[in-house]
């Protein structure tokens, strides 16, 4: 922060001591919250007053060590021994852990903030409120640990105690059956993940000698190697952070985990996932080969496309918030393949630039997806529905959290002057860029890429004016959103949180970049030049003549849009025949509207899911119930519709029945004569006697 | 760069772009009075092209090349073409293609491929047209595709057609036209396949009912 | 001085836009056997609505209050950005065409949103159509937008101009592609003939139209002209991206008449051959659009390809 004080060893000191201070008060924060919700029982105030709170203290912590660490405060490394005797933990904190750490502390924050309002929801259940603190807190430990791992023992154990925590957050409530098979297949894949993690550090410290990061790092991989080490990356961390065909757990936990932990999950989790396969692919690995960029520009491609369509067909609210995340880090991971091919085919300053617009769009897919999650907590608690089929209105009877969704719809969608828009046009600058390869197939399959990119974009776009104007917009549904309760104040604290750093990440993008490019510099000594060459008011990534960006100028243009309706309505007043009168709704002179009579949420989609049938596997069904005595006019009508994974059928249950029929060949051996059992071991003796000879 | 080009061989590089179009209205169209229709545009850019590019190289015969391109693939071809639709009385039939985005796609991924394929020529070729073999290629593509993907038969003819018009037009950038006798060959025996075609058309419909080419298998000994 | 210049650039889109319309309608006229109304109309039928009572519905929430505002007021930055006049402008730093993209996108978010505001089926339809429409839009307007920013190496509107006004006249065939592209959007995201008919209030035909439908008064005013003004941006950005020449290049008060000429020319042969096409072609079918896109991507797409195969070396 302060550029000129920075270097005297006095100052360095003092902030590293600070840093060291706030990194072992967050860790101790999340520790003890967990710690303390042990004693919790019934009492919801144990976890209000203790447990929160100490969550939020951790998660300030967090962002003062991170922030500190990225703005240029010197990387600190520590061994502490715990684990096993010969091979203590190394932690590390550098600008990249420094800035997942803020992450994490971010959403750890709202998070607490919000908890204590939330948490009322299970006082009287039968749900045990011990075991909910404690799985929250671990849950956060293990993620603040997995950034500050720097060997890979440390890493593993955190990364297990991170899946594991979750596991019993996403089961918490283990009484509905569905939420059960949710929890086993997130469990099932969260450990094949793992696994993959391990075996590919396996490889590295198989080349390195050793298990500490920076072994691995000097290691020498030769191509091969590197290409399996960079797959074996892929699969676990994707299958982390929902790439498809690796996603399906997603959809399924995500909304079951009660909301603060879907908002973590959901915001924080996944970009826990991201951290570990650019700490892998871009730090540990280190020599890039751009085909890996072009196959991950495939996959990530789908995974955005595949996303949003199978979002705009949901009609469950957290649901379909799950299905946007797998399309965010489509997005992510997108900036992530471009900048590979960048830096493999030679461009150090274009792969800077993808590295950034990735890095950017993971902070801001943290802020507004906790935002959307927190905000879709509310509604539940304050309508107990979930089905947005049922609701509307809700802006009349809920405006703080009405607002702080709004925010959170536009930055999605990428509009300006928001957040979302600025890390879509860094990742279409990039793309762009790509003119000055030489491959002219690459040339051509970028821009395609990017179209997929803007498609989805778009959709996105329709999905939230969809999730929008279904459930805040227009009348309500049900009787229950009829009388819609708005949340307490720290839960609408803790979205106006949210919300605001959303509106700064959106307006102050270059001094964002800034403090970005320190990561790509320390991951890859080559960061952007010229990106606030123009002041901190104009983000010009590559150079002023190429693109340029002033978002404090969008801003004011949208303030004074706002200034004029506020200029026409409180202080011009027109009165009388140009003045405002209230009146019924034109109804074509049927009758007044009813709330049947609105768009539900499948009719809005219905455009898009006739142009892209084949996407889904659609499941509609019809109930008619006649009226007594007329058979041929109905009482009730009731339209269901489900949209199935279409994976589940190409690509898992291949796998299962290919599995069962390996199974099923192996399981010949047990033949169940003792004659044969007696071979077995015979030959296993005269082959283990051949090889000693 | 292309605005020191002079005027004809910018041309020449805008009619191909307008001919790869075409191939991909070939694959998209659903009537197929308006396939033949596209058909008639190819054949016209490209008779274009052919005079062009004989002004440009001053191959003379190439004038008689485009002048029988104009004759054969503008004219009689279609106006064969046009008969035979309304003596099969099929005009009034949709031929619906299915998946067409998809196919779209795949023809997207088949001109990228073609210019992958044909990037060591660029290198060695001297002459400016030299870009133009990567779309010759992609026509030569377009057209199996076509073939591939359309069921009935009076496509599937249109599909030979424009697979021989990209192998024309290959010829005519590449090395400016074949031996004349060569070329004079080629365009009798594509006349004489088109009046084939068109007496096998109603011996097929005669024996299957119908000129859906996946119904052909109705021809084989019946043991299944 | 160039500020000023960038100031008279907005306030003429915004008084120059009714009268647009008003060209392409009389035209529309002309070649349909009517009698036109006077060039002038619009502005009347604006003051008159700025002057009517605006009548809400009893369930409309703040945000269909709001809305028209900044539908306005992101389509008034859109014009702003875009060069009519000159290039080399103040206010051309901030003329990226993707944001120039995300200008609109807003304003038809907001759009989106008023129409499902009141809880008609009007409305729900209207957004639903208008999202869907415009989302299918998108890559064919993007991969367009890429086509141009390989040729000229920028995004910057005022530099693509630059650029292709110095590289001379040259027949380019991936500007060629992208010209028609970039037409087949603009008449589908401004909801013309044959994707929208903007003169129609059928139910089941209008898309715009129905998400505006409870829209009255200065409410009304403001997004009609805003609707306006979109129609001008699009013609303004065909006409000087693809055919610059006029443009001022220098702030000469000489340059400056010429560029006011030219514009004003070129609009007029824009506003004729919309009208031509808006005849001569019927309104698709719904569901017969995404065709129509799907048509604008792969001109869009060859347009690309052309660009890399034919006309890099």
């Amino acid at each position: 922060m302060d550029a000129v004080c920075a270097s005297c060893p006095h100052h360095q000191k003092n902030s590293m001591n600070n840093v060291m201070l706030s990194l072992i008060a967050a860790l101790a924060g999340s520790l003890g919250s967990a710690l303390v919700s042990l004693g919790a029982g019934e009492r919801t105030w144990v976890l209000s007053r203790l447990a929160f709170p100490l969550l939020g203290l951790s998660g300030l912590a967090s962002i003062y060590a991170g922030l500190q660490t990225l703005m240029g405060a010197p990387a600190l490394t520590a061994e502490w021994p715990m684990g096993l005797p010969w091979m203590h933990w190394h932690l590390r904190l550098d600008s990249l852990s420094g800035f997942f750490l803020a992450l994490i502390g971010t959403g750890t924050l709202a998070v607490s903030l919000y908890g204590p309002g939330y948490i009322r929801e299970y006082r009287h259940s039968t749900y045990s409120l011990g075991v909910l603190g404690l799985a929250t807190g671990l849950f956060v430990t293990g993620m603040q640990l997995v950034v500050l791992a720097d060997d890979a023992f440390a890493f593993m154990v955190a990364w297990e105690l991170m899946s594991l925590s979750s596991y019993f957050l996403v089961a918490f409530q283990h009484q509905n059956a569905a939420n059960r098979r949710a929890a086993f297949i997130y469990l099932a894949m969260a450990q094949i993940g793992g696994l993959c993690v391990l075996l590919a550090f396996g490889v590295m410290a198989g080349f390195g000698g050793d298990f500490t990061f920076d072994a691995m790092r000097a290691a020498q991989l030769d191509t091969d190697w590197a290409t399996i080490t960079f797959a074996l990356g892929l699969i676990g961390f994707g299958m982390k952070a929902g790439l498809v065909p690796i996603h399906i757990w997603l959809p399924d936990a995500h909304p079951v985990a009660p909301s603060h932990v879907s908002a973590l999950m959901s915001g924080v989790m996944l970009k826990v996932a991201v951290y570990g396969f650019i700490r892998l692919v871009f730090d540990l690995i280190g020599n890039l080969n751009w085909g890996w960029g072009v196959a991950l520009l495939i996959i990530a491609s789908i995974t955005a496309l595949f996303g949003v369509l199978y979002a705009l067909v949901q009609h469950d609210l957290k649901r379909l918030l799950a299905y946007h995340s797998i399309e965010n880090i489509g997005i992510i991971f997108i900036g992530l393949a471009l900048s590979i091919i960048f830096y493999g085919t030679g461009h150090p300053l274009l792969g800077a630039l993808g590295l950034v617009a990735a890095l950017y769009h993971t902070l801001n897919h943290m802020l507004f997806k906790s935002l959307l999650f927190l905000g879709a907590g509310s509604v539940l608690q304050g309508s107990r529905e979930h089905d947005m089929e049922r609701m509307g209105g809700l802006l009349a009877r809920m405006p703080w959290t009405g607002l702080f969704f709004l925010i959170g719809c536009i930055s999605i969608s990428a509009l300006p002057p928001f957040n979302g828009f600025v890390s879509e046009w860094l990742t279409f600058q990039t793309a762009l860029q790509a003119a000055s390869l030489n491959s002219g197939v690459l040339r051509a399959l970028i821009p395609i890429a990017a179209a997929v990119l803007a498609l989805t974009g778009a959709l996105a776009a329709t999905c939230f004016v969809k999730v929008y104007g279904v459930a805040f917009l227009g009348q309500p549904r049900s009787r229950r959103v009829r009388r819609a309760r708005e949340a307490t104040p720290g839960m609408v604290m803790a979205q106006g949180l949210l919300a605001g750093l959303c509106l700064l990440f959106g307006v102050l993008p270059t001094l964002t970049v800034a403090a970005l490019d320190n990561i790509s510099i320390s991951l890859t000594a080559s960061g952007l030049p010229s990106a606030s060459a123009n002041g901190w008011m104009w983000l010009t990534p590559i150079s002023a003549q190429t693109a340029s960006y002033g978002a404090p100028f969008v801003l004011l243009g949208i303030l004074f849009a706002l200034g004029g309706w506020l200029l026409v309505n409180r202080v011009l007043r027109p009165q009388g025949h140009a003045g405002m009168a209230r009146g019924d709704t034109w109804d074509c002179g049927f009758g007044p509207p009813d709330a049947r009579m609105q768009y539900t949420a499948s009719a809005f989609a219905q455009p898009i899911r006739r142009i892209f049938a084949p996407v889904w596997r659609l499941h509609e069904t019809i109930e008619r119930t006649p009226m007594s005595g007329l058979p041929l006019e109905p009482a009730r009508i009731r339209h269901q519709l489900h949209a199935e994974d279409i994976t589940w059928g190409w690509f898992y249950d291949p796998i299962v029945r290919f599995l069962h029929a390996s199974v099923r060949r192996v399981g010949r051996i047990q033949t169940g004569h003792l004659r044969h059992y007696l071979a077995y071991s015979f030959i296993t003796l005269i082959l283990l006697l051949w090889v000693i000879t | 760069m292309l605005n020191q080009l002079p005027l004809y061989e910018q041309a020449i590089l805008t009619l191909a772009a307008l001919i790869l179009f075409t191939s991909f209205a070939l694959l998209a169209q659903q009537r197929v009075l308006s396939m033949i229709h596209v058909f008639v545009w190819q054949g016209l850019l490209l008779a274009i092209t052919t005079a062009l590019v004989a002004y440009d190289s001053s191959a003379t015969h190439l004038y008689y090349s485009a002048g029988l391109t104009l004759g054969l693939k503008v004219i009689l071809i279609p106006w064969l073409l046009h008969r035979l639709v309304h003596r099969l009385n099929i005009h009034r039939q949709p031929h619906v293609v299915k998946h067409p985005s998809m196919v779209l796609m795949i023809a997207a991924a088949l001109v990228i491929f073609a210019y992958y394929v044909t990037l060591p020529i660029h290198q060695l070729s001297v002459s400016i047209t030299r870009n133009t073999i990567a779309i010759s290629m992609s026509v030569v593509l377009l057209g199996m595709l076509m073939l591939i993907t359309r069921n009935k038969a009076v496509s599937q003819v249109i599909g030979f057609m424009s697979l021989e018009n990209g192998l024309f037009f290959a010829a005519v950038a590449a090395t400016h036209g074949m031996p004349m006798v060569v070329e004079l060959g080629v365009a009798f025996d594509v006349l004489v396949a088109m009046v084939i075609f068109g007496v096998f058309f109603f011996h097929i419909r005669d024996s299957i009912d119908s000129l859906d080419v996946d119904r052909l298998n109705r021809l084989a000994e019946h043991d299944q | 001085m160039n500020g000023l210049l960038a100031m008279i650039q907005a306030i003429a889109f915004i008084v120059l836009a009714p009268l647009f319309a008003s060209w392409i309608r009389r035209v529309k006229c002309v070649l349909q056997n009517r009698r036109a109304p006077a060039l002038l109309q619009p502005y009347r039928d604006l003051a008159k609505l700025f002057s009517k009572q605006t009548l809400l519905s009893y369930n409309a929430s703040p945000l269909f209050r709001v809305a028209p505002y900044l539908i306005a007021g992101a389509t008034l930055l859109a014009a702003a950005v875009v060069p009519l006049l000159a290039v080399k402008l103040p206010t051309a730093a901030i003329a990226d065409v993707i944001v120039l993209a995300g200008f609109f996108s807003l304003a038809r978010f907001f759009l989106a949103l008023a129409g499902m505001d009141v809880g008609t089926a009007f409305g729900g339809m209207g957004s639903s159509r208008e999202m869907t429409l415009s989302a299918l839009a998108e890559p064919a307007m993007l991969m367009a937008v890429f086509t141009l920013a390989m040729v000229a190496g920028s995004t910057n509107l005022s530099t693509v101009i630059d650029q292709i006004l110095r590289d001379g006249l040259a027949l380019r065939p991936s500007l060629l592609f992208a010209l028609l592209s970039l037409t087949l959007v603009a008449v589908a995201e401004t909801g013309r003939i044959p994707v929208d008919n903007p003169a129609t209030h059928l139910e089941l035909t209008m898309i715009h139209e129905a998400m505006i439908l409870e829209y009255s008064g200065r409410h009304l005013a403001l997004i009609e002209w805003a609707s306006q003004l979109k129609l001008m941006i699009y013609g303004v950005l065909i006409a000087n991206i693809f055919f610059p020449w006029g443009i001022a290049t220098e702030f000469t008060p000489g340059a400056l008449l010429i560029a006011v000429l030219a514009i004003t020319a070129k609009l007029g042969v824009l506003g004729i051959a919309l009208a031509t096409g808006e005849t001569v072609l019927a309104k698709m079918r719904l569901f017969r659009v995404p065709s129509f896109l799907t048509l604008a991507l792969i001109l869009a797409l060859i347009g690309l390809l052309s660009h890399i195969i034919l006309e890099v070396a």
